[in-house]
């Protein structure tokens, strides 16, 4: 299978920092990765390259064949990229109705108004934000919140969708409603990149797991084989828990 | 889906038609307030489709409105018909837009308000030093245009508020277009527009075209009304602020609120500057910082307040 989004060489520096460094990332179409890495290893960055908010000092990003690198957002979204971000940003003053509205218009391509209303209820109705539809974003939970989030993304209609930390701030019973949430999305098909700090999401929903780590990629593979990797539990699992998922039979 | 296209390109002329039949009858001073509101209406709304609806708080009015003075001026000394020489204006300023926008278009928040500030000066220095075309800082005269049917008054109540119903027709399509939804989205949040796929940049000139499309325009009707402009007059920092405290009045980003903004603007500018001279500019200045203190949130933030919730605000400020 061809890869639906290939990295070659990509590097970014913020001043001095070098926040990306010679990353090659390739993926397939349908696969859920999962991209892990302490707090600064560069996975935003790495989101914010391949989505251009950022443009990356070297290397290329090709996604469905096409360069990107040098993209504008807009239209790298209309391709089919789409992405949650970490810290929410909804419209405030529009309802929710109308935030995911204006996603299925503009990305998702609906030929008109009344199309894209159509399409967003029909998304609210799978992210369970029915009840909601109403009222103003800013009124959300931020569970709900991200919720809106990952409703929005889905009105994109995206090949692949980048989720930044959908989890971040979430009690236990909110995180397990949003990993059903996710198990859903990925069963239609999209490519996912799963950015993640709990080690329960990404066990759960991905096979494969890539890690950053101070902006290089130091390690890519079968998610069991990953996470015994001596770099990895050097760097970021710490003994500990890698004796604890070697005690539990991953 | 006809009638939702068609009742809001109807419905404004209509009133206005009907206004105008009311109007044109009554006495000079009636009708010059008129068409001063007319003018005004006009001029909000169109700055609310830059300044509210995308939420780009454009201090340019003032340019388009010279600019659009001055071309109609020079276009009808050399012979142009009033309705050319018009035409002209609108085109002119929707042009120099287009150019201006990808300039300053990327500049967000207070930059933004601070580079479409210096614009007016600009070309009000240019126009100064223009001498051969623009005939300087003595001015310029226009012809009478020849009218038939009506009185020169009433060609220009019946202009202005044209251009009025001409303003509130756009904004109402805009409104419900996909331009509009873009535009709310850029002013809500530019970067997450962008990222749901938003052309902002295509989305921003176009309201910045169109917005300048009817400042210049009454700018051309202006001109032609007064027959005589100079720099000061029609590049007058004023008439990049009156808009703004229109729309802010009756309610930025609505689709009425300038409208009823213009209204309640020349109400104060009729009780107030007759009655008090000398002192028409403090209240201007009074104006804005009592806009500003009981509107919190600053102007690009604001959208949807209006008088009607003035009382409400007053309430919950300390």
């Amino acid at each position: 299978m061809t890869a639906l989004l290939e990295l070659k060489g990509v590097t970014k520096r913020f001043r001095g920092l070098e926040a990306l460094s010679d990353i090659n990332l390739s993926l397939k179409s349908g696969e859920i990765v999962g991209l892990i890495g302490p707090n600064g290893a560069g996975k935003t960055t790495l989101v914010n390259v391949i989505t251009g908010v950022h443009t990356a000092d070297a290397g290329s990003i090709t996604f469905n064949g096409a360069p990107i690198a040098h993209m504008r957002r807009d239209r790298i979204a209309r391709l089919g990229v789409a992405r949650t971000f970490q810290v929410v940003q909804p419209f405030p003053a529009m309802t929710v109705l109308e935030n995911v509205t204006a996603a299925a218009l503009f990305g998702g391509g609906a030929a008109s108004i009344a199309e894209a209303r159509d399409a967003a209820a029909h998304h609210l109705a799978f992210c369970g934000l029915t009840d909601q539809a109403g009222k103003p974003a800013a009124n959300l939970t931020l569970a709900g919140r991200k919720r809106l989030e990952l409703a929005k993304s889905l009105a994109l209609r995206p090949k692949l969708l980048m989720l930044d930390e959908v989890n971040a701030g979430l009690n236990p019973a909110e995180v397990d409603a949003a990993l059903e949430l996710i198990t859903r999305i990925a069963a239609q098909g999209a490519t996912i990149l799963l950015i993640e700090h709990l080690m329960k999401v990404v066990t759960r929903t991905a096979r494969r797991l890539v890690v950053l780590h101070h902006g290089k990629l130091i390690a890519d593979g079968p998610v069991a084989s990953v996470l015994s990797d001596e770099t990895v539990v050097e760097a970021y699992l710490g003994r500990r828990y890698a004796e604890r998922m070697a005690g539990a039979g991953i | 889906m006809m009638l939702r296209i068609a009742l809001p390109l109807a419905l404004p002329f209509a009133i206005v038609a009907v206004a105008f039949v009311l109007l044109s009858q009554t006495d000079a001073y009636i009708i010059r307030l008129a068409t001063t509101f007319g003018m005004y209406a006009a001029l909000a709304l169109a700055w609310n489709i830059i300044g509210g609806i995308a939420g780009y708080p454009s201090f340019a009015t003032a340019a388009f409105f010279g600019l659009g003075a001055y071309v109609t001026a020079v276009a009808q000394n050399l012979g142009a018909p009033l309705l050319v020489g018009v035409g002209l204006a609108g085109a002119g300023a929707a042009l120099f837009a287009g150019l201006l926008g990808s300039a300053i278009l990327h500049l967000r928040g207070k930059y933004f308000a601070i580079a479409s500030l210096v614009i007016a000066e600009v070309l009000r220095e240019l126009t100064n030093s223009w001498t051969s075309v623009t005939g300087g800082g003595m001015g310029i005269n226009l012809p009478l245009a020849k009218t038939t049917l009506l009185t020169q008054p009433q060609l220009y109540l019946a202009a202005m508020l044209f251009l009025a119903a001409a303003a509130t027709s756009a904004s109402m399509l805009i409104d419900r277009s996909r331009l509009g939804v873009a535009l709310r989205c850029i002013a809500q949040n530019e970067d997450a527009a962008q990222i749901i796929g938003v052309d902002t940049r295509m989305a921003k000139t176009w309201a910045f075209v169109i917005s300048s499309l009817f400042i210049g325009l009454v700018g051309g009707v202006y001109a032609s009304w007064v027959t005589y402009i100079d720099p000061t007059d029609v590049y007058d920092g004023a008439m990049s602020v009156k808009p703004i405290l229109m729309a802010l009045l009756g309610g930025v980003g609505s689709v009425f609120g300038p409208v009823l903004g213009a209204f309640a603007y020349l109400l104060l500018e009729e009780l107030l500057w007759r009655n008090l001279l000398e002192f028409h500019a403090g209240i201007l200045g009074l104006l804005v910082v009592l806009l500003v203190l009981f509107l919190p949130g600053g102007l690009s933030q604001i959208r949807g307040v209006g008088l009607v919730s003035l009382p409400k605000i007053w309430r919950r400020a300390p």
